[in-house]
């Protein structure tokens, strides 16, 4: 995979990695719809994925716009391949059960907020724009998911069982939203994005304080999987993914709604 | 060649926006809902700016059909419809007149303390929180002890 060294191309692996995060994220969530184990549950996880998805339009169509070859938000999102995606890994990883789905969401809207807050100031007034509408949206998200991680860790011996082994089984795809690459470094220096090992102490305090209070204990390793974020290697379950999503603009290539 | 027909004035064309319903809470115009922050001829074309409420909102792409067909309506053509993110929309942007029309069809309108301050239905004041998220992506879920009606809230964002 080349490096990218120019601004325009880490500009644009940056966007992707913003609307990918959103957009694959969203699509996990989406699968809910219909099968929450509570009605409320059900329009909580629907009016979740909706907006994640909202986010996507616009972080891909920034991206489509930098990158200047005429395509559109739903191209990157329908056309491309899975090794194009620059999602990280913890968005792609399978549901699981109604806990794990609730703690991928807390340990990544953890994140989404503190990183939606340091974009606000970016120096693009676009990606500032972009930031400040999608963390008053996330800022909804995660007082439900931390809500909910707290109810069911803090909750019947069951459901705190269910949300330790989510925790355990998740907690390894958490390092991979705090490593940092060229681009990354060039974002920094252009001042569009922080260093996002500069977000790690914030999101430790968050993740802490909402863990002991839902009675859980954070795994002792600092062992990270990686390869999302870089597109060098996505799971298994990106493609599997990709081939619901993408499914009708593959089979019927321009399909229009 | 166009034809030298006067432009309707300004405040002429806000009055036709405040008479298009929002899809979702019909009792409610776009103009109530705030989400429209700008309209201006730019020579012979007529700009209409509005403000996404939710990004992921379904109703954005029929709101933009519904000015279009209302402002087409009044005999204007040459229309640009222009979107918006910053600043982002809020729930401050609500008209008075919005907010009491909400109530009246039974959705508390938002309040700063972040939850509603009575029962649309029967005033009463021993309302609780049942989810964030309601049957859009604006609205909440509440219901009343007294009553025991369940009511959507307009979330405040
Ligand atoms: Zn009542």
């Amino acid at each position: 995979m080349a490096t990218p060294v120019n601004k325009e191309d880490a500009f644009s692996q940056f966007l992707l990695r913003m609307g990918d995060n959103t957009l694959i994220l969203g699509h996990r969530v989406s699968e809910w719809c219909g099968h929450a184990p509570v009605l409320e549950e059900d329009i909580a996880l629907a009016n979740t994925a909706l907006d994640l998805i909202g986010q996507t339009q616009m972080w891909l169509g920034l991206a489509a716009e930098v990158q200047g070859e005429g395509k559109s938000a739903d191209d990157l999102a329908f056309l491309r391949d899975a090794w194009d995606f620059r999602n990280v890994l913890l968005c792609e990883v399978p549901n699981g059960d109604f806990g794990r789905t609730l703690m991928r969401q807390f340990l990544f809207d953890a994140w989404h907020s503190i990183q939606l807050g340091r974009l606000m100031k970016s120096s693009d007034e676009r990606v500032a724009a972009i930031a400040e509408k999608a963390s008053k949206e996330v800022a909804y998200h995660l007082e439900r998911s931390a809500d909910t991680v707290v109810g069911l860790g803090d909750g019947t011996e069951e459901s705190h069982r269910r949300m330790q082994e989510a925790l355990d089984y998740l907690w390894p795809y958490v390092g991979e939203m705090f490593q940092s690459d060229e681009a990354d470094a060039e974002m920094v220096k252009a001042g569009i994005a922080p260093d996002p090992a500069s977000l790690r102490e914030e999101y430790d305090v968050l993740v802490s304080r909402i863990l002991g209070d839902a009675t859980l204990i954070i795994p002792d390793s600092s062992f990270a999987h990686k390869g999302g974020r870089t597109g060098a290697m996505h799971t298994e379950h990106l493609g599997h993914l990709l081939t619901q999503m993408q499914w009708l603009q593959r089979a019927y290539p321009g399909a229009k709604w | 060649m166009s034809q030298a027909i006067a432009q309707p004035n300004i405040d002429q064309i806000w009055e036709w926006l405040d008479a298009v319903p929002d899809p979702e809470i019909p009792v409610i115009s776009l103009v109530d809902l705030g989400i429209i922050r700008d309209v201006a001829w730019e020579g012979e074309t007529l700009v209409v700016t509005v403000t996404p409420t939710y990004s992921g909102c379904p109703a954005t792409s029929v709101i933009a059909m519904d000015i279009e067909t209302a402002l087409r309506d009044h005999g204007i053509t040459d229309l640009r419809l222009k979107t918006q993110i910053s600043p982002a929309w809020t729930t401050d942007w609500l008209s008075e007149k919005g907010r009491t029309k909400l109530e009246e069809y039974g959705i508390a309108p938002p309040q700063p303390a972040g939850g509603p301050e009575k029962c649309p239905h029967c005033g009463s004041t021993r309302v609780t929180k049942v989810s964030q998220f309601g049957s859009t992506p604006c609205k909440a879920h509440w219901r009343c002890q007294d009553c025991l009606e369940p009511f959507d809230y307009f979330k405040c964002i």
